[in-house]
């Protein structure tokens, strides 16, 4: 049995993807398919004794050993179905079809992973429409069948050989295609974008990432991974797929696996109360702020915690599942399924502040003194205070306005307006 | 297919708390025993709520980077992984044999394999020795030399002295010091009187910390007179009424530590082939001591 190979068909297709990609505007690269791809192929059909054949999206293989083993491949596309194929000849119709080859190759043999690492390469070059059906529960892929599939495979590696980008957290992640039709990842921060690769500190290594997360700009411990105070300046220009997720996790750990549970509709979110009635030790007195009065402080929690100001994580939980926080959760690529360590370790210390009793106090302010205090709260709430220059003595929280509203208005013991804290006492009482 | 997750404390405040977790992963990892190496804490992220979700093996086994038995060993770090059905007498323990318990996570589905910490694990005495031969870059050291173990105390958890104790008296076992005694931070006999303790000249001081933070590098070497302000330092050695103190820091960044937790993972059933002999012989090299 000879090949029942067709010429015309190949160069039919090859013509139709040169065709396809000059009506968008855009080439669609030519793949050398790597050795690895052809064999991993061949060997598809019969890595599963049930399903001899394969079928992926753009195309479908199957083992015919019914017939001459020497020639059994059968490769079927939209241009047609060639049977009885030797496995050189298979080898040649597989590279005739490079592209849709060399996607199937990349997901099931590079990435090779069906939960959130491969969800999330997929997500990172638009290769959404797979995961959409898997998620949908329907078939596995669309075989050789749709011409829709095929073309949005080409489409795709159109866009990649220029070079796809998305945004998670503060990173700007560009995918782009290797020669071989594996991918390239490119990771730096999206402040960064636009300067020239040269001018940024270039790294290889994932575990890189934490020493760059480990600081702000200013040099103070960044204790929460997602806050929005990553340094830019650097580049990792060139990782594979598995240290390009291993970059991202080492940035912003668990991101990505709560991503997917919530793209899929299942994500798990351990709302505040519940949160706080898990505690125990020293954090078990934060239960104790759960009154059964409102739930009004854990919407002043959020306001300071949770805003993006603070977190790039978008807050998904509430007081309770019946009791949503009017508060905004934020924009964030990614979800915050329950209150995180810092928060409650801050709603332990508010707990023990908010045990106090309201008192009256009366202090005599200038208008100007009193906006001033306000002016001071704002600065430091917001992070402003290393900005206001050195002689701007019209902004409230100036330094010198500052020692000049304490020179006027504290005692020796440090009382505003020499008003003792505690009026028994007479003291500052702490 | 197997990985390994180090579950430890961390900090809010302290940037160096987890360096010894990321290092002894990090060592680990070359070392090449398992699919995937892990770190999860209590304090930074991932979250040990959600470390596992992490981790894609379904067999994992879990070792706590902590000194010893005791709050976060046996109820926060299995609630926080959602190990179910766990009771702190699937370790069976006297508060220093916790070994380790097979369980799944609720969360994940996983196989969870949770390994008592390493610092209560016999390899942990190594671990402290080879840390007294860092800090005098000797891999003879002991003769004519004391050796204090120095631990927090029984202020929190009572299995904390015990651990303490276990340790020197195994490395006293040895007869390779002259003296070897447990100290403690606040109960007797107290690490302020280190010098009483000992009538060798020289003597090297190891706390049982995993990370240097507050506790190793200002209260212990002001209290034991190395320093009046630890923000201006202290030389290795100080002299204090008359004796030479090697203070060694926490053993925790010992790099041999890697080996405490490999040895953790292998009593629970991990296969790490020979990734102890090649950890020993890597953390000896990287220690100086080739």
């Amino acid at each position: 049995m000879t090949a029942n190979t067709h010429a015309d068909d190949a160069s039919r297709a090859e013509a139709a993807d040169r065709g396809d990609a000059r009506d968008r505007g855009n080439d669609v690269p030519s793949i050398d398919l790597p050795t690895a791809a052809i064999d991993a192929l061949a060997r598809a059909p019969s890595d599963d004794e049930r399903s001899p054949t394969l079928a992926v999206d753009g195309f479908r293989v199957a083992f015919d050993d019914a017939g001459d083993a020497d020639d059994a491949y059968v490769f079927e596309t939209t241009d047609g179905r060639r049977t009885g194929l030797s496995r050189e000849a298979f080898a040649e119709v597989a590279h005739e079809h490079a592209v849709a080859v060399a996607d199937w190759y990349v997901f099931e043999h590079v990435v090779d992973d069906e939960g959130p690492r491969g969800a999330f390469l997929r997500w990172l070059e638009g290769a959404t429409d797979r995961l959409d059906r898997l998620d949908d529960g329907e078939t596995d892929a669309e075989g050789p069948d749709s011409t829709a599939v095929e073309a949005a495979i080409r489409d795709r590696y159109a866009s990649l050989a220029t070079g796809v980008t998305r945004e998670w957290g503060e990173l700007r992640i560009t995918v782009t295609l290797a020669d071989d039709g594996t991918r390239r990842y490119e990771i730096r921060h999206v402040d960064a974008a636009g300067i020239d690769r040269d001018h940024l500190e270039a790294h290889e290594d994932p575990r890189t990432a934490r020493s760059i997360a480990k600081h702000d700009s200013d040099g103070r411990y960044r204790p929460l991974k997602t806050a929005p105070t990553l340094t830019a300046g650097w580049v990792f220009p060139d990782l594979d797929a598995r240290e390009c997720y291993e970059t991202v996790e080492t940035f912003y750990p668990a991101t990505v696996a709560n991503w997917d549970r919530e793209r899929r509709g299942a994500l798990d979110v351990s709302h505040w109360h519940e949160t706080m009635a898990r505690q125990t030790g020293i954090y078990g007195v934060i239960e104790t702020w759960d009154r059964g009065e409102g739930h009004e402080h854990v919407e002043w929690v959020a306001e300071t915690c949770c805003a993006d100001s603070q977190c790039l994580k978008r807050r998904e939980w509430e007081y309770d599942a019946d009791t949503p926080l009017s508060v905004d959760g934020g924009d964030g690529v990614f979800p915050c399924r329950e209150p995180c360590s810092l928060v409650v370790s801050a709603a332990r210390q508010w707990t023990k502040l908010e045990s106090e009793s309201e008192r009256t106090y009366e202090f005599d302010l200038t208008p100007s003194e009193k906006e001033q205090i306000e002016a001071i709260i704002d600065a430091v709430a917001d992070g402003r205070v290393e900005e206001i220059r050195e002689a701007d003595v019209y902004e409230g929280a100036n330094r010198y306005r500052t020692r000049f509203l304490r020179a006027k208005r504290f005692d020796d013991d440090g009382n505003l307006c020499g008003v003792p804290t505690d009026p028994d006492e007479g003291t500052d009482g702490e | 297919m197997q990985s390994l997750v180090i579950v430890a404390h961390g900090s809010h405040l302290n940037p160096d708390s987890s360096a010894p977790t990321y290092d002894h992963a990090d060592t680990i990892r070359e070392a090449g025993a398992f699919e995937a190496v892990h770190t999860g804490f209590w304090k930074e992220e991932p979250h040990l709520r959600e470390v596992l979700r992490t981790v894609e093996s379904d067999e994992v086994y879990v070792v706590p980077l902590f000194v010893s038995e005791g709050y976060f060993t046996e109820q926060v770090i299995p609630r926080e992984l959602r190990l179910e059905g766990w009771d702190v007498d699937r370790w069976d323990s006297d508060g220093l044999s916790a070994d380790q318990a097979t369980l799944t996570a609720t969360d994940t589905g996983q196989t969870v394999h949770y390994c008592g910490p390493v610092g209560t694990h016999e390899a942990m005495t190594d671990v402290v020795v080879r840390r007294a031969e860092t800090v005098t870059d000797d891999p003879d050291v002991g003769e004519g030399f004391g050796l204090a173990v120095v631990g927090h105390g029984t202020e929190r958890n009572e299995n904390s002295a015990k651990a303490i104790e276990y340790h020197a008296d195994r490395v006293r076992e040895t007869g390779r010091f002259d003296e070897v005694k447990a100290l403690y931070m606040d109960e007797e006999p107290e690490v302020d009187d280190v010098t009483d303790h000992f009538t060798a000249t020289d003597v090297v001081v190891v706390p049982l910390f995993i990370a240097d933070g507050f506790h190793t590098q200002e209260d212990i070497p002001e209290d034991m007179g190395l320093t009046d302000d630890y923000r201006t330092g202290y030389d290795v050695p100080t002299t204090v009424d008359g004796h030479r103190i090697w203070y060694a820091g926490a053993v925790g960044t010992e790099p041999l530590l890697a080996d405490v937790v490999l040895e953790r993972a292998a009593d629970a059933g991990a296969d790490v082939g020979d990734a102890v002999e090649t950890v020993r012989r890597e953390t000896r090299v990287a220690a100086g001591h080739p």
